[in-house]
């Protein structure tokens, strides 16, 4: 568009600012609280819309939530009479004493209550072991690594099942239970799947058939069937498949059972890490004259376990909510002992079951959580050191 | 790079155990060893074991009368039946509840997923905590939730909770009306079987079309006016010939409609709302995976945002999602099996369970069950790569 002749006239007629504006604050309405919630709640008759269905939907739900928790909650209590609906009390929220009262049950399940102090030095080595393997700025992380896989097992091994000859008596595994046998089941899930797992995956990377092979049929048979199978071929076939004076511990059944398991999704987390890794770090590694294991192990395993720590954890992570699927073939873990205290007849009320699950959830949500939280912290991480 | 190789032979100072060729075969030869071994025993074991336990071995029970009842079957059971019968019940037991809570799942799914992406801060929110949280509680500690603290926890027949439609609630299922059709009801089914044919007969002409002549057809309006539009005038026509048989509560029971156990329910509500924080991820990886100037380039070719999105986006994000969507199926299909903790008579419950119980024939039993699931694994990972190969990027 060019302007004509009258144009131009025009425009020296009209009235041209000369001086600059001083900048004006933006309207009210767009800015503060105002402008937030225009923003991120009210920007389109659509968005009003689902703002005032969630919002509804939330005043629903979370005052339930509350009373159900905190307000109508009985806190006090020796049984389930406390717990029972009355002509005085007609609502009752969640029976807080049976949670108390039950909790070393949940914790220790039924080891002996005079030793039960062995449980707590376990909870205690292993605490320093998580501690160590993952805080960064830990002092000797070497030894770390020596203390938890090495020192950490016999030690829980040890204190746990007993050795008479240093005074510690035998506690038998069907004694064990809550939350002792949920973390027993997660770190032994934990401490082999790995180096299994690594091993597959170099297996199904293999150039030799056989090895080849077994691999493959191993992680596609074991991760082809549901965890609850693997568990009930664990714990009726595997007493089956050796010598009769040699039947195993139901809890060594299922900790096969789940190691079984667990190695297999290892395996395909560590192939994926293995096969983001460049050919030409495999072909450097040979060229300078490195073997198979020195190679995999100096150059091309640090790199892919480190691109593959976060489908680590999260692996770790389903496999710790697996653990509770021993339930199924009848071992004493955390959601086991929750579901025989909550009919147990001394705290039959309406609110019980309820608030044993809540028990259970909150233990869950937390460590769950705060393995999310630091696999994410660790992907943060890692990913600064490919930034330029 | 002085040294000399005589072309065929080796250097002769490596010595034969550092030969790679034959180290591999030696290994191989070992596993091979360690492995049969392990088969030869436990097979011997196993043998041995059975026969002190007078265990039958074999197939031979399968048509051996079961004598136990199932609470629901979808095919005619009753104790009398075979064991063989009480398989296939809990074998289509098992995939109800899987299609059905792959639908649900994904329905579910694809709303968080969009709705985790969403700009309006309280349904992002939302959206994100139901995420973390389903995520990070365990599925069977859901279940056992769902069907022991809310289902059982229903008020009993009398005080049945009544919603609209009736549609009755209590502690011993959901009762809904069932369908019920009358003659001339055939007519409405095989029309709208025409419809489906039909439509995609329009959707290939249509798509020639576009590619000959560069005009679009109404695709989507004309195949939901052939599926839905056509079999609803036939409907009318016909005379209407679908009634619903309403659920009646009597004294002591509902008598009609259809009941869906708790037990059912329980796990289809539980799978379905635990795979949905799964999908909403896989959902929201896809949908972030596509990158912006894909649609910025889509804009400034004047395309509109409808378009933008059914053309560009999201058939570039269904490349990402779905075989981690498979996946998700996959797993909600062998998470079905935890039915057998709140007692829904699926595959593993009933024959893992029960049926192992009574002939104690756990060998047999448990390959049968295994070898189910490996077969629904194995088919849908092989197709899955089918697919994968064909929708592969290929550039350059």
């Amino acid at each position: 568009m060019t302007m004509s002749e009258g144009d131009l006239a025009v425009a020296q007629i009209n009235f041209v600012r000369k001086t600059t504006l001083e900048p004006q604050p933006p309207p009210a309405s767009m800015t503060g609280a105002v402008g937030w919630l225009r923003e991120n709640l009210f920007s389109t008759p659509f968005n009003i819309a689902l703002t005032i269905l969630i919002a509804l939907f939330l005043a629903w739900i979370i005052p339930d939530m509350l009373r159900f928790l905190v307000f109508d909650a009985v806190w006090s209590g020796v049984d389930r009479e406390a717990c029972l609906i009355t002509a005085q009390r007609p609502v009752v929220g969640a029976c807080w004493p049976f949670a108390f009262e039950r909790l070393p049950y949940f914790i220790y399940g039924s080891y002996p209550i005079s030793e039960r102090w062995r449980v707590d030095v376990f909870f205690v080595i292993l605490a320093v072991a998580i501690v160590w393997l993952l805080w960064l700025n830990a002092p000797r992380r070497d030894l770390g690594v020596v203390y938890s896989f090495i020192v950490t097992p016999i030690a829980s091994y040890i204190l746990l099942s007993g050795w008479p000859l240093i005074g510690l008596p035998k506690i038998d595994t069907v004694l064990w239970g809550g939350v002792l046998v949920t973390i027993v089941v997660s770190a032994v899930g934990i401490v082999f799947s790995l180096p299994i797992g690594i091993l597959l995956a170099l297996g199904r990377q293999s150039k030799m058939p056989a090895i080849k092979l077994f691999s493959v049929m191993f992680i596609e048979f074991v991760r082809g069937v549901p965890l609850v199978t693997v568990l009930f071929m664990a714990s009726v076939m595997l007493p089956l498949f050796v010598p009769e004076n040699i039947s195993p511990d139901k809890l060594l059944r299922a900790l096969i059972g789940i190691a079984m398991f667990a190695s297999a999704y290892m395996a395909e987390v560590v192939r994926a890490g293995l096969a983001a890794i460049p050919k030409g770090q495999y072909e450097g590694a040979q060229a300078v004259g490195l073997g198979y294991w020195q190679m995999m192990r100096l150059i091309v395993l640090p790199q892919a376990l480190k691109i593959t720590i976060p489908n680590i954890v999260n692996t770790y992570i389903g496999l710790f909510k697996d653990t509770t699927l021993v339930f199924i073939v009848g071992i004493f873990d955390l959601l086991r002992t929750i579901e025989v205290s909550r009919i147990d007849p001394k705290w039959a009320a309406p609110s019980t079951s309820p608030t044993g699950y809540v028990v259970a959830a909150i233990f869950y949500l937390i460590c769950c959580y705060g393995m999310s939280r630091y696999a994410q912290a660790t992907e943060k991480r890692l990913r600064k050191a490919d930034r330029r | 790079m002085s040294i000399e190789l005589k072309a065929g032979s080796p250097p002769a100072s490596v010595p034969f155990y550092n030969d790679p060729k034959v180290r591999s075969i030696v290994y191989q030869v070992a596993l091979c060893l360690i492995v049969a071994g392990l088969v030869y025993g436990a097979a011997s074991n196993a043998v041995e074991n059975l026969q002190r336990a007078r265990i039958a071995s074999g197939f031979g029970f399968w048509d051996n009368i079961a004598g136990f009842d199932i609470s629901q079957t979808l095919i005619s059971y009753s104790n009398t039946s075979t064991y063989g019968r009480a398989f296939w019940v809990g074998l289509l037991n098992t995939l109800l509840v899987a299609g059905l809570g792959i639908i649900f799942a994904t329905i579910l799914g694809f709303i968080v997923g969009i709705a985790r992406l969403s700009k309006n801060w309280l349904v992002n929110k939302a959206a994100t905590a139901y995420v973390e949280i389903i995520r990070n509680l365990p599925l069977l500690l859901q279940l056992l939730f769902w069907y022991n603290a809310v289902l059982k926890a229903l008020p009993d027949l009398r005080e049945s909770v009544k919603i609209p439609g009736g549609i009755f609630l209590n502690n011993r299922g959901l009762f809904l009306p069932a369908p019920v059709t009358q003659a001339g009801f055939g007519f409405v089914e095989i029309v709208f079987f025409l419809g489906i044919v039909g439509s995609i007969v329009f959707h290939i002409w249509a798509r020639k079309r576009q590619e000959k002549t560069g005009q679009q057809a109404p695709v989507f309006l004309t195949s939901l006016g052939l599926i839905i539009g056509l079999p609803l005038i036939v409907y009318l026509i016909a005379g209407m010939p679908l009634s619903f048989n309403f659920p009646q509560a009597g004294r002591f029971n509902i008598a009609g409609g259809l009941e869906v156990v708790p037990e059912f329910a329980a796990l289809l509500f539980g799978l379905s709302i635990y795979t949905a924080a799964f999908i909403a991820e896989v959902v929201r990886a896809g949908i972030l995976a596509v990158s912006h100037g894909q649609t910025e380039a889509a804009y400034s070719l004047g395309m509109k945002p409808g378009p933008t999105l059914r053309l560009i986006v999201v058939p570039q994000a269904m490349r990402v999602i779905i075989p981690p969507l498979t996946s998700q199926y996959l797993n909600l299909t062998k998470n079905s099996s935890l039915a057998v903790a709140i007692g829904y008579p699926d595959l593993v419950q009933v024959f893992t369970g029960t049926v192992l119980n009574q002939t104690g024939q756990a060998v047999e039993v448990v390959a049968i069950t295994m070898a189910v699931y490996l077969t629904i694994s194995l088919t849908t990972s092989f197709l899955m790569n089918i697919y994968n190969s064909r929708m592969k990027l290929v550039e350059r």
